[in-house]
């Protein structure tokens, strides 16, 4: 009976898996796999060798690379502020961090663009300050900075999360034992805390290459990552299967590099903090 | 292989008939699935009809053309009526999708602009298939303060240097192509690889000094003064300018685009009374107002127009004068080489630079 039970429990876990998880892919691939008159072919897949596809595959590579290491650059030493003050001050600055995750996304590009605007608040600001003018929108440095911003959490919780559970007592052994503040960073801290950094680089590096809204809006549709060619297959040519196939790329590059990732990430536990 | 295929069969016949599944139990016979644009009519209006009629409105929305077609043909709803743009009916009435509209069920019809039934010719010849419901054209929003009103006679002022960084082309393959085919002499429907290989070169060429390339944002990058041109339909051109006086509209006289929003009753169209109900209700002057009120694109209700103040009716950015649209071309449906060739060269404008 108590068995029963918990599989019902399960159910609508199944139900969701199976229709909104396996099934679109199965249909993704089934469109990838085709032309449009329902014949197998391989052209839809390979479409990625035209040179169009490629610059934008390389380019949302390089994007999505700059955007993890800076936010790598940015989190660490904040989860270490982070687990370094008090109880109190600590949910505060975490709190600040997730505040604007609370509005949507969308809105927050559109923000963005006003802020980044060329008669926007922060040129405007600038200009009366008597100081020269940003001129980034439209641009890909643009496109970066807002993906920055957007997944910035994503590295710091996981890395502050795994920084959290170092025993102090483990610190504290290796200063007994004559280590310096160096030596105990680099043989306790950055060690222990690398499951979270690995967890971190997975959830800022995915979204950064496959986000399309982003570039769309702060690029100016001038900035063509392979998001954007993707959403044109899909709604302005009408073209399902390109799309698809597409995607099927896409996928593979996401699916590739999570491997690579976890395969260094010997503890197991990364994904789990969330 | 053959074992995958029929799983993928499987798998999509099953999540296309899930909607189906859903809806199935719901069909009487007293009701009215629409498919709109957004934003393209008075919410108030819906329920008048309702309550009018005891017809019940599903009302649905979409933003483009070309969207319009996907959700279409996806074919998970039935719609019985649906609106959209002058090339996309056009398509549709070629694939054979589309019912002919009895016009004695909707009396009302008198009321609008013959004019309007001549130009819809150019994608339903007969006039059998569509009833027209909002028109404008393509042009130049600018900012007075920042644009030579001299230089907005030909289309050559979206190339002027002195305009670097300074205009905001639009995001779309037809409109921007329209621009540089006008400016080259060309008509904005040619299918010669000549002349759209010409236009894609000066294109290119443009790209350097185009600020953005965008569809709604325009609109909003116009009334903050990020941009001294941007090319935009007529009706987000007067809204803009209802917000910011220093904004104007032009038609540069190489001619450009005039665009027609139709309806139509598609196939699948179970409600086909209704419909023709709906159709007669939209026609009526008090409605037609206040969907104008509402939209604020050019109507071809005359009976509507009639009841204006001059200064209404003289509005060019609302209303284009006759010699105007004259010099206008519609946009007709091309056929799949030539819309993948537009396509191709589109997207290697996109990734240039």
């Amino acid at each position: 009976m108590r068995k029963l039970g918990r599989q019902l429990l399960a159910g609508p876990y199944l139900v969701w898996i199976i229709g909104f998880i396996l099934l679109p892919v199965v249909v993704i691939l089934y469109f990838a796999l085709t032309n449009s008159e329902g014949d197998f072919t391989l052209s839809n897949i390979l479409a990625i060798g035209d040179p169009i596809h490629l610059k934008a595959l390389f380019l949302s590579l390089r994007l999505a690379v700059v955007c993890t290491v800076i936010c790598l650059i940015l989190a660490y030493p904040l989860a270490m502020i982070l687990n370094k003050t008090g109880r109190k001050r600590q949910n505060l600055i975490v709190f600040i961090f997730i505040l604007p995750m609370w509005m949507n996304f969308m809105l927050r590009i559109l923000a963005w663009r006003m802020l980044l605007n060329n008669n926007g608040v922060i040129n405007t600001l600038l200009e009366t300050l008597g100081l020269p003018t940003l001129n980034i929108i439209n641009t890909s440095t643009a496109v970066v900075f807002c993906m920055v911003y957007d997944f910035l959490p994503f590295m710091v919780l996981p890395i502050y999360n795994s920084m959290a559970r170092i025993s102090q007592d483990v610190v504290e052994a290796a200063r007994d034992l004559g280590a310096g503040s160096v030596t105990v960073f680099f043989k306790i801290i950055l060690p222990l805390t690398l499951s979270g950094v690995i967890s971190g680089i997975i959830m800022v590096f995915v979204p950064a290459l496959t986000s399309f809204a982003i570039s769309d809006l702060l690029g100016g549709g001038k900035v063509m990552l392979i998001g954007n060619v993707i959403e044109q297959a899909f709604n302005q040519q009408f073209n399902w299967n390109l799309g698809s196939g597409l995607s099927i790329v896409l996928m593979i590059f996401v699916v590739v590099s999570m491997a690579l990732m976890s395969a260094h990430d010997k503890e197991g536990g990364g994904a789990g903090v969330w | 292989m053959k074992m995958k295929k029929m799983i993928a069969l499987l798998a999509v016949g099953i999540l296309s008939a899930l909607p189906l599944a859903g809806c199935g139990g719901t069909d009487d016979e007293n009701t009215l699935t629409v498919l709109n644009y957004g934003k393209y009519i008075d919410p108030e209006v819906l329920d008048m009809f309702e309550e009018e009629t005891g017809i019940q409105v599903k009302y649905d929305e979409s933003e483009t053309p070309e969207d319009v077609y996907s959700r279409y043909k996806a074919g998970s709803i039935d719609y019985d009526l649906i609106c959209t743009s002058d090339y996309m009916v056009e398509k549709l009435i070629n694939e054979g999708e589309v019912l002919e509209l009895n016009f004695d069920n909707i009396p009302n019809v008198a009321n609008l602009d013959e004019t309007y039934f001549e130009f819809s010719k150019s994608f339903d010849p007969e006039n059998k298939y569509s009833m027209p419901y909002f028109f404008g054209t393509v042009g130049i929003l600018y900012n007075k303060n920042m644009v030579d009103e001299a230089d907005l006679t030909t289309w050559s002022c979206l190339w002027n240097e002195k305009y670097s960084d300074q205009v905001i082309m639009a995001d779309s393959v037809r409109d921007s192509f329209m621009a540089a085919l006008k400016y080259l002499g060309y008509s904005l429907n040619t299918t010669d690889e000549a002349e759209l290989l010409e236009a894609q070169e000066i294109l290119l060429n443009q790209k350097p000094m185009v600020q953005s390339y965008l569809v709604d944002e325009a609109q909003d990058e116009m009334i903050s003064e990020n941009a001294a041109m941007a090319l935009v339909y007529s009706g987000e051109a007067g809204l803009a300018i209802e917000e910011n006086e220093n904004l104007g509209y032009a038609i540069p006289e190489e001619g450009s685009n005039v665009w027609i929003d139709s309806w139509f009753m598609p196939k699948t169209a179970k409600h086909q009374e209704n419909a023709e109900k709906f159709l007669d209700f939209l026609c009526r002057v008090d409605i037609a107002q206040l969907n104008f009120d509402y939209v604020y694109y050019a109507t071809p209700n005359k009976a509507l127009y009639e009841t204006m103040d001059a200064e209404l009716q003289q509005n060019t950015t609302i209303f284009p004068p006759q010699e105007v649209l004259e010099n206008c071309e519609v946009l007709k449906s091309l056929d799949e080489e030539s819309t993948n060739l537009y396509n191709e060269l589109w997207k290697e404008i996109k990734s240039a630079g």
